[in-house]
């Protein structure tokens, strides 16, 4: 492969340049600290987590050392798609183990009774459930994210990733991250803030990762060979910018130790809960929005082979959404004690957000005309254009339950789960799988996936479950919300809340068999994806003019 | 921009940009999008009138339909009352069962708001039918350990057992084993007593070693016949109707490490109508003895 995939010169810059100077210092800086708070730690949290932090630190200076004493050559004019590879390998291992936990923590649900383990704190529904939703969203979502915008800025900006190593350290320090949070959880530590458990010390590592990813997505973007920037890099910077913002303020906060594993919140009371939901909102809007439309707008017609329907809808919908969805947060606190004011503004800018929520589905969907006959014959076209309906049925019912009517119902109920997962199975889930479908082929250079009759199966099992899963949160949701509101003819309530619990139990365990078929789905990727990498094809679907050459 | 390359199946030129080989349509606006959009914008700007909307510096626009959440909470929660009212004054006269069992309209009433309210405040503990569970009493037999009159009901909700109020039920199953007060023998064979006076099988050896013990030991609480007393709050050990479980296990492990079980007092939680409306439904479930 000696074809200039950049445009730039192969300068062969070997050594150590100034990025291998930086993350050496910086880690021997971090190996000093973490050994500091390692010994002197007051809980044992803290202490488990320095360890994790100075172990990490170690296996990065040898990692660094053997870089750069390998004689690795640095060669502007090639993409860097090792950690694109990286990525896409631990974005397949985190999904596998999110939804393994989320089909635990659905069944103990079902059957708390059975699956309550008193002597076994670490397996309460009440640490399992943040590690959950932070390894689906932050470690699958998150990893999707890294791996496939590195991806795409390259491609789109003819220019290797900025920053020599620090696309590295990016995707290290990230994965760092997961793993400190999650075993956090574990271990009962947490802010207790939704979607932002992780403490403070998680919390300042984050923000020096996401800041070196910023640089390099910048970077790469200043010395792009294209004339304009693609659609996708916009909504990729906008996630990585906002999401930035959202979590440095979200998570402002006062350690009660330097070395000690808690910390209080800077703000009380209900402002405390405006800045947790203001967060907590636009974690969906910049992170499972923005960041999988920018995966949308580069796999779609990519994959279609068409153009995208319409630039200026891109545009408008883009500024759109960026403008209105940061304002949308309070109308996760219909009726409290959040002023009135403050929920009338949050109703009426989600109601404003819906079109240009649906700007992007139509720019999705409408991209495949001239291509619809795809849909039938390309199975990872149709995962990533289903992906786009449930994209914009979830955009349709958000902006719906965010109407005070319609929220006195449904908030509080299950009928939100039913939400967030139509948007998480569906939109956020399906654009990924796509998108890596895509990938593992491009990137191990195949000719062809492992199995499309394999996809097929993993399309069709998995859309069942989120079938499942969904419809059974819906009548749940209804129900209880029906329940809790119904009065006999006295003026008492008709039901016990233990009453409703009850009532859930039946769609509790329909919900978790959604949950369960859309993991054996995913298993059922993960297999193909490897065999793919590997560079096998199934004997049934060698296709005669396509055979590729055995695996060398 | 006449140069721009004409995409073959939509006839729709294209915006000249190509990235890694995508392009991009130059499709204006649909225009059902751009309308319904206005319509939500529309619709928010007339929302924003109606309602309270903008904060000032020291305040906010209230909105010409003057609304205010607390506002109506208050209005529905005073309706509420209004319709309530005239039954819950009749409560405040009821002192015995009969003032509300010869009144079916208050009894009908005083059940629909008892059972509204044990859902809520006593299903938690006693089980949603009032079965009950180890350690918290069924309250559909008719076992009563604290008596089972409408007037020792009523007594148990205002001011609960061990519940830290000055007027609580209250006494105290020892941790005979624990505290060292009995030997492990002792408890033994105590267990084996226990067990042979609900009719239960027993070893006839171990239970006339523990006569003495329990005449000296628990008759002071539980009587000489085992039958306990409802003044005292001690159980009655012959009806094989056991609070903690009557195996062998549960029983030694009441006899060493003791019993302290609370219900907390309802008094100051709940009104006394409303205490009133708990006793009779209590009451319809088990109680009388």
């Amino acid at each position: 492969m000696q074809h200039n995939e950049t445009g730039h010169r192969p300068a062969a810059a070997s050594g150590a340049g100034v990025d291998t100077t930086f993350i050496g210092a910086f880690l021997v800086i971090g190996t000093v600290l973490a050994l500091i708070v390692a010994s002197k730690a007051v809980d044992t949290p803290m202490q488990v987590h320095a360890l994790i932090f100075l172990i990490a630190f170690v296996l990065g200076i040898i990692a660094l050392g053997a870089h750069h004493f390998g004689g690795a050559m640095h060669d502007e004019s090639k993409y860097e798609f090792g950690v694109v590879k990286a990525g896409v390998t631990a974005s397949m291992f985190w999904g596998i183990a999110g939804f393994l936990v989320g089909v635990i923590i659905a069944l103990q649900l079902a059957f708390p009774n059975i699956l309550y383990f008193d002597h076994l704190p670490f397996l309460n529904f009440g640490r399992l459930r943040p590690l959950h939703t932070s390894a689906v969203i932050f470690a699958f979502g998150g990893n999707v994210l890294i791996a496939t915008s590195f991806y795409v800025v390259q491609r789109t900006t003819r220019a290797r990733l900025w920053g020599g190593l620090a696309s590295w350290f990016v995707f290290w320090g990230y994965n760092l991250f997961i793993v400190v949070a999650a075993t956090g959880y574990l271990m009962g530590v947490t802010e207790s803030r939704e979607y932002a458990e992780p403490e403070w010390y998680a919390d300042l590592w984050l923000t020096i990762v996401w800041v070196v990813y910023l640089l390099v997505f910048l970077g790469t973007l200043w010395k792009r060979k294209e004339p304009h920037i693609y659609v996708a890099n916009w909504f990729y910077l906008a996630f990585i910018i906002t999401i930035a913002m959202l979590h440095i303020v979200n998570n402002l906060s006062v350690p009660v130790s330097l070395v000690g594993s808690k910390s209080y919140s800077l703000f009380a009371g209900v402002q405390d809960a405006l800045t947790q939901w203001w967060y907590g909102h636009n974690a969906v809007g910049f992170f499972l929005t923005a960041g999988f439309l920018a995966i949308m707008y580069y796999f779609i017609p990519k994959r279609a082979e068409r153009p995208v329907y319409s630039y200026r809808l891109s545009i408008v919908h883009f500024w759109a959404l960026i403008f209105l969805y940061i304002w949308a947060g309070p109308h996760h606190l219909h009726y409290t004690a959040l002023p009135e004011w403050a929920q009338t503004l949050g109703m009426t800018f989600s109601i404003m957000l819906w079109m240009p929520s649906w700007g992007g589905a139509i720019n999705g969907l409408m991209t495949l005309s001239g291509a619809w006959d795809k849909i039938r014959t390309d199975p990872v076209i149709r995962m990533m254009i289903v992906s786009v309906a449930f994209y914009a049925m979830s955009t349709f019912e958000g902006p719906m339950m965010s109407i005070r009517a319609v929220n006195s119902l449904s908030h509080y109920t299950d009928w939100t789960i039913g939400h967030v997962h139509s948007g998480a199975l569906g939109w956020v889930g399906y654009i990924s799988f796509g998108a890596l479908y895509c990938l593992v082929p491009w990137l191990w250079k195949r000719k062809q996936l492992y199995s499309n009759a394999l996809v097929e199966w993993h399309f069709w099992i998995s859309t069942i479950g989120i079938v499942l899963y969904i419809t059974a949160m819906w009548v749940s949701g209804i129900m209880q919300g029906l329940m809790w509101r119904a009065y006999n003819e006295f003026g008492f309530l008709e039901f016990s809340f233990v009453e409703t619990v009850e009532a859930m139990h039946p769609y509790y365990i329909i919900r978790a068999l959604g949950g369960l078929l859309f993991l054996i789905g995913a298993i059922l990727m993960a297999y193909n994806l490897w065999r793919t990498a590997r560079g096998d094809v199934r004997q049934k679907e060698l296709s005669g003019a396509l055979a590729p050459a055995p695996a060398e | 921009m006449a140069e721009h390359e004409i995409d073959e199946h939509s006839g729709v030129a294209t915006t000249g940009h190509e990235w890694d080989g995508i392009k991009e349509l130059n499709n204006p606006l649909p225009r059902w999008w751009v309308w319904t959009f206005y319509a939500c914008v529309a619709f928010s700007v007339v929302w924003w009138v109606l309602m309270p909307t903008w904060p000032g510096i020291s305040g906010y626009t209230k909105g010409v339909l003057g609304y205010t959440q607390r506002a109506t909470v208050a209005k529905e929660m005073a309706a509420l009352n209004e319709s309530r009212s005239a039954s819950m004054q009749q409560l405040d006269n009821v002192n015995t069962i009969a003032d509300v069992e010869n009144n079916p309209e208050l009894l009908q009433y005083t059940m629909a708001a008892g059972a509204s309210l044990f859902g809520d405040n006593c299903a938690t503990c006693h089980g949603s039918g009032g079965q009950g569970g180890p350690g918290y009493p069924n309250l559909n037999d008719d076992d009563w350990i604290w008596g089972g009159t409408f007037a020792d009901i009523k007594q148990t909700i205002t001011y609960g057992i061990r519940s830290g109020h000055p007027e609580a039920r209250f006494n105290t199953m020892q941790a005979y084993g624990r505290d060292g007060v009995l030997s492990e023998d002792q408890i033994g064979d105590l267990v084996e007593y226990v067990l042979a006076l609900s009719g239960e099988q027993a070893d006839p050896a171990a239970v006339e070693r523990a006569a003495v013990t329990f005449e000296q030991v628990c008759a002071a609480c539980h009587g000489a016949d085992g039958k306990g007393n409802h003044l005292l709050g001690s159980p009655n050990l012959t009806d094989a109707i056991w609070l903690y479980g009557g195996e062998r296990a549960t029983i030694y492990a009441t006899l060493k490490n003791g019993r302290a079980g609370v219900m907390p007092t309802w008094a100051g939680r709940l009104t006394s109508d409303q205490i009133t409306a708990l006793a009779v439904y209590v009451h319809s479930l088990g109680g009388g003895e």
